[in-house]
Order: C-alpha cells, then sequence, then structure tokens
C-alpha cells in the first residue's frame, strides 16, 4: 500500500470538509473493496476519510413499505434487521449472502453501491426496487445511478447517506457465484409491485455493469410465473466472457437465475 | 496397544501451540536489526535484460540496497539444479538450462526474481523495488507445452532444441504394440491432467542472517526437508559450507510438495545478509506464491488399452508429454518418470506396458511434485481409461477391474515396481458396501424426479510411497539416498528425546512418533519429545515427501528404539542381578519376567548415567542413533466412489457422497491417518472441480494469481467423507506400515469425473470439470 | 505517522505506526502476537480474523487507525486461565487441525459463528460460515466436527447456567 493519511469523520458535514482538503481524498466505509484495492497498488488516494463512526448514516427505519437504509449500515445489519425482514425479505437474504461473516460485519450498503463492483449484489437489488440513493446533497434514482464498470453518478466529494425505497410485494434475489472470488457471475433481483410493474435486474453478467432485462420483464409482467421465462432470449452479445464463463453461459445462468428468483418470490 | 501407543486415536501434543497462536512459523521470527527483503520481479515471460538501474531506488526512505543478478554472479553463487538425472532413450542425458537465483541476462517467465531490495519496512521496500527501472527486450512467448515443441517457436534455453527436455521410454514397446494389434477391443482416451498452484496457506518466508565473527549463516526457511536445503545450498549454490550454515525449518504451514524445493529467495536472503550486513526476511505474498511456488501436474497423454475376448487387459500403451515450466526444479524429472511411469499398471495384471513421456519448457512457472507427484497422473490416466472401457464394452466398472485384479503377490510389473501386499477386492468390496453401490439406481430415479441427474464412479488406486532403496534410486538417477535417520536420547531423569530427520508440517509427528516410544516402553508420551527441523539439533536427514515419514522415518526410530532397548535390557539385568534375556519392559518398568523384581524406567536411566553401576565395560550414557534404508517402496491401495448430483440448468456439481476405503498397513493413529485421507480427498476433489492454473498464451501473463481467480476448495465444496481402512501389512518395514499423506489426492479425481460424466452421460470433460463445461458437455450429450 | 490506542485481549495497548499500516501487521509486529497470521492478499483466506467489538473481521483489510479506539481478541486472548476455550478444546478432540497455520481464524470464526447461532447450528450452516476461510490440509471435515461439538457442548453449558 502507497503511504495514505487517515482522517476519522464523527458527522456527515465533517467528512465533507475533511475530504475537501485532500489532494485526492477518498471516503472510507467499511473498506473490504477499497484498502484490498490499495494493498494492491492499484488505488493510491492520498487520504482517506472514514466513515464508519457516523452515527447519522447508521440504522435501518421502516415506516409502513417504505424503508430508509443508512449508507453505513452493514450486511450483517441488514441481514439480521428484523423489520426490514418483515416487509423485504429478500434484500436480508442477499445481505446475508454478500461475501463471508467477516466481510458483512464491516461491509456497508453505502460502499457497496457507491463502489458498483459489475459483481456486486446491491447494484441489482437497487435498480429491481427503484431505490433512490440520498446522498449529503441530493437524491439520485438508482436508474439514473449506475452508470458503468465501477462508475456511479456521484460527484467528487459526495456522500451517499442512506437509501430508501418502497418495499415490493414480491421480490427474491439469486445468484450463481462465481466458484474462485464466490461473486456473483450472474445475479438476478426480480421484484414485482401490486400494481403489475416487475423490474428484473441482473448483477455479474454484464460488460457494463448492472442492468435491467426488459424481455425478463414484460414476460413477467404477462404472467408472474417461472415457466413464463422459457421463451424469453437472452441477447449474449452485451455479456462478459472471463476465465470462469463464456457470455453463452452467463445467458443461461440469466435465464435460470430469473427463473428461480421468481419461484422464491 | 496402551491408551498411548501404536494403534491409539491420541490427541495431539503439538495442538496447544497452534490452537493458542503459539505456534512458531518462519514469519513469526524477529532478530535484532531485522531488515526487509521484496523482489523485483519481471513482469514479462520472456525477455533479454538489457539494464537495470537502481540508483533512484537506492536514495529512497528506508532502502539499505538494492542488490541484482549480476552481483550475485560476481559473487559465485551457483545455478539451481534439477536433482535426478534422467537420460532420453537415445542415450543422451537431459538438457538442463540455467536456472539463476536472480536472472542476470535473461527471464523466463512472469515472476522471474531479477533484483532484492533490503530496506528497514517491508512497504518501504516494496515501494523501492517499483524504482528499479529494468530495461527488458521482449521475446517471443510460448506456453504450450505441444506448441513449444515444434519448429519456429521460441527457444527458452540453448541447451535444449526444441525445448525439448528429454524424450524418455520405459517398458517393451514391441510387446505393447503386438498385443494391441492382436486386441479384441481397444479403448483409446485422451486425457488432461490440470496445472495446480499447491497453496499451502502458510506462505513461503526466509530469513537469512550472517554472523561475521563466526563467518556462519543461519536461515530460517519454510521447508520440509532442512538439511537437504542445507547440502544443496552448501554443495551446488556456494551459499556456504555445511559446517558454516545452520537451517532451521520451525512450524511450517503445509507444505504438499511445494516446499521440498530450495528456491532462489533463501539464497537471496542468505547472500543478501552477508552482502549488507543485516539480517535479511523475505515473505512471499499469495500472489507471488501464484507466480513462483513449483506447480503441479500439467500432463497431455493419449492412452491405448487393449482388451482379449474375455475383458482381460493385454497391453498398455501410453504417450505422455509433460510441460515442466521455465525452469527443470528440484525434482521435475523424475515426476513424470519414475513416479508415474512405474506406476501405470494400477491394481491390474498387465502383461505389456509401454510409456513415452516428452517433458518440455515453457514460458510457465516450473512444474515439480504437488502431493501425490506422478501418482495421480498415472492414477487418473488408468481409471478414466478402465470407466471408459467398461463403458464400451458394456460391463459394469467394478466387474471389469475384478477381472483385472492382481491377486498374488509378490507381483512383479512390466514398469519396474515389485508389488509386495494388498488386497484389492477387500477395499473395493468395501466402498462398494459403504456406498450402497446397489442402491443407486433408486437414488438416480429419485433424484430425476426432482430434476437432477445423479451418478456414480469410482477409481481403484495404487500408490508407491517412501522411495527407495537408496541404491535403487541412485541407479535410476537420484542424486540423493532415501533413508533416514533418528537418534533417541534418554536423558538421566528417563524422559527422551527422539531427534528425526522427517519434518512435520502438519503430519502429527510429535504425536506419532512419541507413540512409538511409549509403545515399547510404556512410558507416556507427554515424557517424550519430538525434535526436528533444525541442522543444528539434528543429525542429517532426508525430511518429508512422498509420504515416507512413517515407513521410513519411522522405522529408523525403530531401529534406534531396538538399540536402546537392548542397552536399557542389560542394564536392567545388571541391576537386578538378572539374565538380560528375561528382562521385559511393561508399563514404565523393567522387570524380570516371572518375579516381582522390577526397575522403574527412570532409575534404569539414571543408572546408566551416574555410571556408577554398570555391566563391565559397557560405556555410560543411553543414546542411540540409526540410519534406516528400506528394501521397497511400500504400496498403499484402495477405492473411491464418488456420488454426485448435476444441476442440469447450470451444470453445477454436487458431491452428495464421498467413500474413500484405504488399505494403509499397519496403522499408528488411526484420527491423524484419516485426517490425511479428508485431506487428501479435498485436494483431489479440488484439482477435479474447482482448480486450474491458468496462463494467457500470447503474453504468458498468470491469469490465476490470486483467490479471486483460483478456486480453492471452501467448506461448502465438499462432503462429510466416509472413511474406512482395511489392513494388509507391509512385509518390508518393521512397523507394517505403508504412508496415507498423498492417497485421498491420487485417487479420487478419477472418482469425481467418472461420477459426473456418468450423470451427463458424456465421456467428454476436461478438469476442472468447471459448471460451464459440464453445462455444456450436459447439453451435448442430448 | 499515528499514535493509536485500542484495548486488546482486555489490556490497553498503545503504538505509533504508519497510517497504510494493516491491523494485522500492527498485531504481529507492534504487539508481537503473532498468532494471528496473513494467508493471501484478497481478504478471501480468513487467516487474519480476529474479534473487533464482538464481530469476526479481517485484519488484514483494516488499517491499524481505523481500529483505534476499538476493543480486539486475537487468538491469544481466548484461552483463559490456562484452559483451552471450548472451540480450541473441540479442534484438539476432533484433529480439527494439521499444520495450524489456517487454525486461529478458524477458531476465531468458530467462536463468532457459535456466539451468532448458538447451539442450533447444523452442519450446513456451518460449511456455509466458513466461506470467508480456507484450510488446506483438513478438507474441512474435521473442522466441521469439531464445530459442531463445541456448538453443542457450549450451548448446553449455556443451559445448564440457565
Amino acid at each position: 500500500m502507497y503511504e495514505t493519511n487517515y482522517h476519522r469523520a464523527s458527522s456527515v458535514q465533517e467528512a465533507v470538509k475533511l475530504i475537501s482538503g485532500a489532494a485526492e481524498g477518498k471516503y472510507l466505509a467499511g473498506g473490504m473493496t477499497l484498502i484490498a484495492t490499495m494493498k494492491q497498488r492499484l488505488a493510491a488516494p492520498s487520504d482517506l476519510v472514514d466513515l464508519r463512526h457516523i452515527a447519522e448514516m447508521k440504522g435501518i427505519t421502516v415506516n409502513g413499505r417504505s424503508v430508509r437504509i443508512g449508507a453505513a449500515t452493514t450486511h450483517h445489519d441488514v441481514a439480521s434487521s428484523v423489520e426490514l425482514e418483515a416487509v423485504c425479505p429478500a434484500i436480508c437474504a442477499l445481505a446475508s449472502h454478500i461475501g463471508d461473516p467477516h466481510v458483512r460485519h464491516m461491509g456497508t450498503i453505502g460502499g457497496s453501491i457507491a463502489n458498483n463492483d459489475p459483481a456486486a449484489d446491491y447494484p441489482a437489488a437497487m435498480l429491481a426496487l427503484d431505490a433512490t440513493i440520498v446522498t449529503n446533497s441530493r437524491e439520485i434514482a438508482a436508474a439514473d445511478f449506475f452508470t458503468g464498470l465501477f462508475e456511479t453518478a456521484l460527484n467528487d466529494d459526495e456522500i451517499i447517506t442512506a437509501i430508501a425505497f418502497e418495499a415490493p410485494a414480491k421480490a427474491a434475489y439469486r445468484k450463481f457465484p462465481n466458484p474462485a472470488s464466490r461473486y456473483a457471475m450472474t445475479g438476478v433481483f426480480v421484484a414485482r409491485r401490486d400494481n403489475g410493474d416487475v423490474r428484473v435486474a441482473v448483477t455479474g453478467a454484464g460488460s457494463n455493469g448492472v442492468f435491467r432485462h426488459q424481455g425478463m420483464e414484460s414476460a413477467l409482467a404477462g404472467n408472474w410465473s417461472p415457466d413464463a421465462v422459457g421463451n424469453v432470449s437472452v441477447d449474449a452479445s452485451d455479456l462478459m466472457t472471463d476465465l470462469h464463463a463464456s457470455a453463452a453461459y452467463r445467458a443461461n445462468l440469466i435465464k435460470v437465475m430469473t427463473k428461480r428468483a421468481v419461484a422464491a418470490a | 496397544m496402551g491408551v498411548e501407543g501404536i494403534g491409539a486415536r491420541v490427541a495431539r501434543k503439538e495442538d496447544k501451540r497452534f490452537l493458542t497462536g503459539k505456534g512458531r512459523y518462519t514469519d513469526d521470527m524477529s532478530v535484532p536489526g531485522m531488515k526487509y527483503a521484496i523482489f523485483v520481479r519481471s513482469p514479462h515471460a520472456h525477455a533479454k535484460i538489457r539494464s537495470i538501474d537502481a540508483t533512484a531506488a537506492k536514495e529512497m526512505p528506508g532502502v539499505i540496497d538494492v542488490l541484482d543478478g549480476r552481483q550475485l554472479t560476481a559473487d559465485g553463487i551457483g545455478n539451481l539444479i534439477c536433482g535426478w538425472m534422467i537420460h532420453s532413450k537415445d542415450g543422451s542425458p537431459m538438457k538442463m538450462g540455467a536456472w539463476r537465483p536472480l536472472a542476470d541476462q535473461t527471464v523466463r517467465y512472469v515472476g522471474d526474481a531479477v533484483a532484492v531490495v533490503v530496506a528497514d519496512s517491508v512497504d518501504e521496500a516494496r515501494d523501492a523495488a517499483e524504482a528499479v527501472v529494468v530495461d527488458y527486450e521482449l521475446l517471443p512467448v510460448v506456453t504450450d507445452p505441444v506448441k513449444a515443441m515444434a519448429d519456429g517457436q521460441p527457444q527458452l534455453h540453448p541447451e535444449a532444441p526444441n525445448n525439448l527436455i528429454f524424450d524418455w521410454q520405459l517398458g517393451d514397446a514391441a510387446a505393447t504394440d503386438a498385443a494391441i494389434a492382436a486386441a479384441a477391443h481397444v479403448t483409446e482416451v485422451k486425457i488432461f491432467n490440470n496445472r495446480l498452484s499447491p497453496n499451502p496457506m502458510e506462505p513461503r518466508a526466509a530469513l537469512g542472517i550472517y554472523d561475521s565473527g563466526d563467518d556462519h549463516y543461519t536461515c530460517y526457511t519454510t521447508s520440509q526437508n532442512p538439511h537437504l536445503a542445507r547440502l544443496v545450498m552448501s554443495a551446488f549454490y556456494n551459499v556456504a559450507p555445511e559446517n558454516k550454515l545452520r537451517v532451521i525449518a520451525p512450524d511450517v504451514g503445509g507444505g504438499f510438495g511445494s516446499k521440498i524445493y530450495i528456491y532462489p529467495e533463501e539464497i537471496v536472503c542468505l547472500w543478501a545478509s552477508k552482502r549488507t550486513g543485516v539480517p535479511v526476511k523475505w515473505t512471499c505474498d499469495r500472489t507471488e506464491a501464484f507466480l513462483t511456488d513449483a506447480h503441479g501436474r500439467d500432463h497431455i497423454s493419449t492412452a491405448k488399452m487393449a482388451f482379449d475376448s474375455s475383458n482381460r487387459i493385454t497391453a498398455l500403451k501410453v504417450d505422455t508429454i509433460a510441460n515442466l515450466g521455465a525452469y527443470m526444479s528440484l525434482f521435475s524429472s523424475c515426476v513424470p518418470t519414475y513416479l508415474y511411469a512405474t506406476l501405470l499398471s494400477g491394481q491390474y495384471d498387465i502383461p505389456a506396458i509401454h510409456a513415452n513421456v516428452r517433458t518440455v519448457y515453457t514460458n510457465t512457472a516450473p512444474v515439480d511434485a504437488y502431493r501425490g507427484a506422478g501418482r495421480p497422473e498415472a492414477t487418473y490416466l488408468l481409471e478414466r481409461t478402465m470407466e471408459t472401457a467398461a463403458r464400451e464394452l458394456g460391463i459394469s466398472p467394478a466387474e471389469l477391474r475384478r477381472i483385472n485384479f492382481i491377486r498374488s503377490f509378490p507381483h512383479q510389473t512390466p514398469v519396474i515396481m515389485n508389488y509386495d501386499a494388498g488386497d484389492y477386492e477387500a477395499s473395493l468390496n468395501a466402498a462398494m458396501g459403504a456406498a450402497d453401490w446397489n442402491g443407486f439406481a433408486d437414488r438416480k430415479a429419485e433424484a430425476e424426479r426432482r430434476g437432477m441427474k445423479r451418478g456414480i464412479g469410482m477409481s481403484c488406486y495404487i500408490e508407491a510411497c517412501g522411495l527407495a532403496p537408496s541404491s535403487a534410486v541412485g541407479s535410476l538417477g537420484a542424486g540423493v539416498g532415501l533413508w533416514e535417520s533418528a537418534e533417541v536420547r534418554v536423558n538421566a531423569v528417563g524422559t527422551i528425546e527422539v531427534m528425526t530427520g522427517s519434518h512435520s508440517h502438519g503430519q502429527g509427528h510429535e504425536t506419532t512418533f512419541a507413540q512409538l516410544v511409549a509403545d515399547r516402553f510404556g512410558v507416556p508420551i507427554d515424557s517424550v519429545n519430538i525434535v526436528h527441523g533444525d541442522t543444528d539439533k539434528v543429525q542429517m536427514g532426508m525430511g518429508t515427501y512422498g509420504s515416507r515419514s512413517g515407513a521410513v522415518g519411522m522405522s529408523a526410530v525403530v531401529k534406534a528404539l531396538d538399540k536402546v532397548e537392548a542397552k536399557a535390557k542389560k542394564i536392567a539385568a545388571h541391576l537386578m542381578e538378572a539374565d538380560e534375556s528375561d528382562i521385559v519392559i511393561e508399563n514404565g518398568e523393567l522387570k524380570v519376567a516371572g518375579t516381582d523384581k522390577s526397575v522403574p524406567w527412570f532409575q534404569m536411566a539414571l543408572a546408566a548415567y551416574t555410571a556408577h553401576n554398570l555391566p563391565s565395560g559397557m560405556e555410560p550414557g543411553l543414546k542411540e542413533g540409526a540410519f534406516y534404508d528400506p528394501s521397497n517402496f511400500t504400496f498403499p491401495a484402495g477405492c473411491y466412489i464418488c456420488e454426485v448430483e448435476v444441476d442440469p440448468d447450470t451444470g453445477r456439481t454436487e458431491i452428495v457422497q464421498f467413500v474413500a476405503a484405504d488399505d494403509f498397513g499397519n496403522i499408528i493413529n488411526p484420527m491423524i491417518v484419516e485426517g490425511q485421507v479428508h485431506g487428501g480427498l479435498a485436494q483431489g476433489i479440488g484439482q477435479a472441480l474447482l482448480e486450474g492454473v491458468h496462463y494467457d498464451p500470447d503474453s504468458g501473463q498468470l491469469l490465476t494469481a490470486s483467490y479471486m481467480d483460483y478456486a480453492m476448495p471452501r467448506a461448502d465444496d465438499l462432503p462429510s467423507f466416509k472413511v474406512s481402512t482395511s489392513n494388509t501389512p507391509c512385509p518390508n518395514n518393521p512397523l507394517g506400515v505403508k504412508g496415507c499423506g498423498e492417497a485421498g489426492a491420487i485417487g479420487s479425481p478419477p472418482a469425481l469425473i467418472n461420477a459426473i460424466t456418468d450423470a451427463i452421460g458424456n465421456n467428454t470433460l476436461t478438469m476442472p470439470a468447471t459448471p460451464e463445461k459440464v453445462w455444456a458437455a450436459a447439453h451435448a450429450a442430448n | 505517522m499515528a499514535k493509536i490506542t485500542m484495548t486488546v485481549n482486555g489490556r490497553q495497548v498503545s503504538g505509533t505506526c504508519d497510517d497504510r499500516t494493516l491491523l494485522v501487521h500492527f498485531i504481529r509486529e507492534n504487539l508481537g502476537l503473532t498468532g494471528t497470521h496473513v494467508g493471501c492478499d484478497t481478504s478471501q483466506c480468513g487467516a487474519c480474523v480476529i474479534h473487533m467489538d464482538g464481530l469476526s473481521v479481517k485484519s488484514c483489510s483494516i488499517l491499524a487507525v481505523q481500529a483505534a479506539g476499538s476493543s480486539i481478541t486475537t487468538i491469544e486472548g481466548l484461552a483463559k486461565d490456562g484452559e483451552l476455550h471450548p472451540v480450541q478444546a473441540a479442534f484438539k478432540a476432533h484433529h480439527g487441525l494439521q499444520c495450524g497455520f489456517c487454525t486461529p481464524g478458524m477458531v476465531m470464526t468458530a467462536v463468532d459463528m457459535i456466539a451468532r447461532h448458538g447451539s442450533g447450528l447444523d452442519e450446513a450452516t456451518v460449511r456455509y460460515e466458513l466461506e470467508g476461510n480456507i484450510c488446506r490440509c483438513t478438507g474441512y471435515h474435521n473442522i466441521v466436527k469439531a464445530i459442531l461439538a463445541a456448538a453443542a457442548e457450549m450451548g448446553g453449558a449455556r443451559q445448564a447456567a440457565e
């Protein structure tokens, strides 16, 4: 790791102030990706501003079907929230399968979303749940937030403070893990609202990151059942090919994971 | 057996320190003034070094010095060597190219070390290593061994035209060809044995300490055989004369073969310590381990197996190309030859066998012995061929094996080995019983109803361990003898130290070797200490690999115990005025048989050291040593059965049961033997299902350089195993033991692939059977 | 350079280190507690698992300065009064370790796992929860057995105490 300077913020305001004084500052949430990247010398921030001790960024509130999750809430806390489980068990289940127990104790929902790893789980949930990404300066619809591989709509120095969404009537997430890294080789989050609106978001497979699959969505809007997926064609041309899986195989996994997610929702 | 004697399930003496964080591994060692080394490594797979400029690096904070290969060469440090001479079938010796500890002219694989930075901290050393400017002239790259042999390909070493190291054969080609021509049926199979990274969880490390006062060197290192490291570093690498070099392998966190070899880094740490005047420690990170630890396997073979009309095997013909990487590692030449082709008879009576093996240089990391070393390659080839033959011949895989089992011993195979004992039908029956083989059809039908494809596969393996005797391996090209040593030192208070040349890096020797002593003298194992891993404390020894510690290392202890027992009885007889032949040793006492006269063990020991009252002419003291050279290998064998369910939608394979029935001869500690089998199975299953080293063929870049891309078996990839043992004692060593360390890794891959191919109804599948490959093969079958 | 203070195994400790120093290196080098190991660079092997404020974390993926002010337990702090913790004892009784290198992380993981799941742990859950810990020696068979045995025993002990 290259030299860096560490700062600990106790409020969002302080964090923004700290980073504005840095040459090339970066916010540090759970650090489960950032520290690993810095260890490999692939990132070299001059300053790190630790968000883990900002009380206002933690916690889960459920109001009717409205959900708000503080950005510094760990995967473990999302996975084990009884209130959240009652309205949207799919996101608890998703969080309980991120990384491993130790990663879940440190990693945060805000950190994961801000990083937008193309194989991360949360971005699929955000898109399918039509979530709002709340920052220190504005609110961004998930649809506008994820802009490419490791790219988001966040401005420099902007902090995600929370995410908010309306719990859907039905939802589920299914992923097929990469046998080595255990990240999603393909993960599909499905959500259906009472008005019949269906969203299907895919992570781990797209060569441009997380995306919604319109074909699946319209098929499932017409017939919310695993069988409806059978005749949907998945175009492999925009999917990733790597050491572990070809685009064609990922296209197959999108269908299979969608089917299974619908069955589980 | 006593509660702590031979055959007892004794909990391990060494566990407490590991469980409480008190294990002492090389990276835990710290000495005053110690500095840290980081290696500058080639980012290119093949290049000439035009120049190295360390001017800027030397000016960076904390940097003590930057040293490169030209300085190392100027100081007379020698080439790394391969210690086993193989001759090609035309009689020419193998073509060994030069391997410099720090490359001074050419780099031949990504990770080849070119310089070393010594600095106050690891971070500072790494900062400076990035500032070392190496000017490379890029050369073309070849990673594929078949391609490497063709004309016009990049040449790695001038000594080896077409990158061919040797073209070797074993067996009778004419008889084999004749039998194939006359066969009722010939099964032909193409076999690929994937390249693996051993991945002991403790990365390699070395701490070199030069003491200018005594002109003496100490090396702490992650070694399976510290004495061999000392011998090789002194005799071949000119680091220091043996009497001026102490090598200590403290607690070592797994080896699996990869820590047999003497690597550039420990040589460089010792040399750099003298050059800089400070102790120098280097600790490998995981990516460096993937790049530079010797890999395993990487064979491409074809096999032709001939059968007569009653399904008896009449011949086996094998052609193998083995990729040895960029340099010949220490034992790389014997793995695809004497540890491979000699096992091609398996458990079967095969009248004619011929194997041809070509070994090839490529721009990849060196390949050497990895758990099983040659025997997994032979077993995989043979057991995939047997399974394929059974399918072609339309008979059950068990029946085909039964027809061909060797049933009388000793049995001379056509490929050197003389099997001493075994009962292959017994382990086959045990495995089939434990797996409920006959109930499989019902389970398959039930799985079918859930949309899953269920398959079952078996593998009957044999292996040879305790490589021996020294004179025989010498005649086959080995550069060393393969005996083992022990010294048993009874202290004046009766406690006992055993110095062994074997080295434990997870095998539990501190417990099992102590059990031998407890068994012999009836003393508690807590009064016995096993000392190993330090060339200053232990007499010359050959270390631990090839499942040799039981069959060879323990046999040396037994020989030394024989001598101690004889002298102890003489002393006791003298003290009790009895006849030596009437003395028996039981429960820590020396008794006169048939009387109530006895001397406690400690009292006899005290008498040996006070020497006030010893038999006339007897030397004081009680300490005996022995060197044991076995008369033959031992031949563990067994049958493994794997049952899987394949999800046809995703190609994911779940192992629903794995049964291992092994014959390891007599067993010292069943708990430890079972643990060895479990671990071996996990590595074999890892090879078959998950693991594979991949290089980019154009650039020679390693694509699987971390756990992000190299799939290690995790707990949820594996089932709980059903293991059992049967016993035909080995007639060639005093304990009747065979080796158990490698069997699991040898026997399991073909069982798993046989099961998956059975499930999906497609026999073409290569390891590792990744979900995508299985999915594609399952769909191709439909 | 940062001066940091934290509680390690019940004792308050202070030390000076670079801001870039990882917690695992602070523990191993500044505090001399070498039971916590480093086995990979990518936060996957779990040889470095410790407890921070009561939860298992990977000390190779946390800066020492991030842990300032927290309460840390390492493998050295688990046994009390010379008695092995029930999880340590179960690993010994069931041969849940061979080379010992992954063992500290495995034991710390198991203690955390049992604390979260209690005696209701089953084999599938144990195997799933071990995703972040790699062992190359044991094939996990005896590790799983040891954790289940410890969970049963600790659950039993808890019940007896209630």
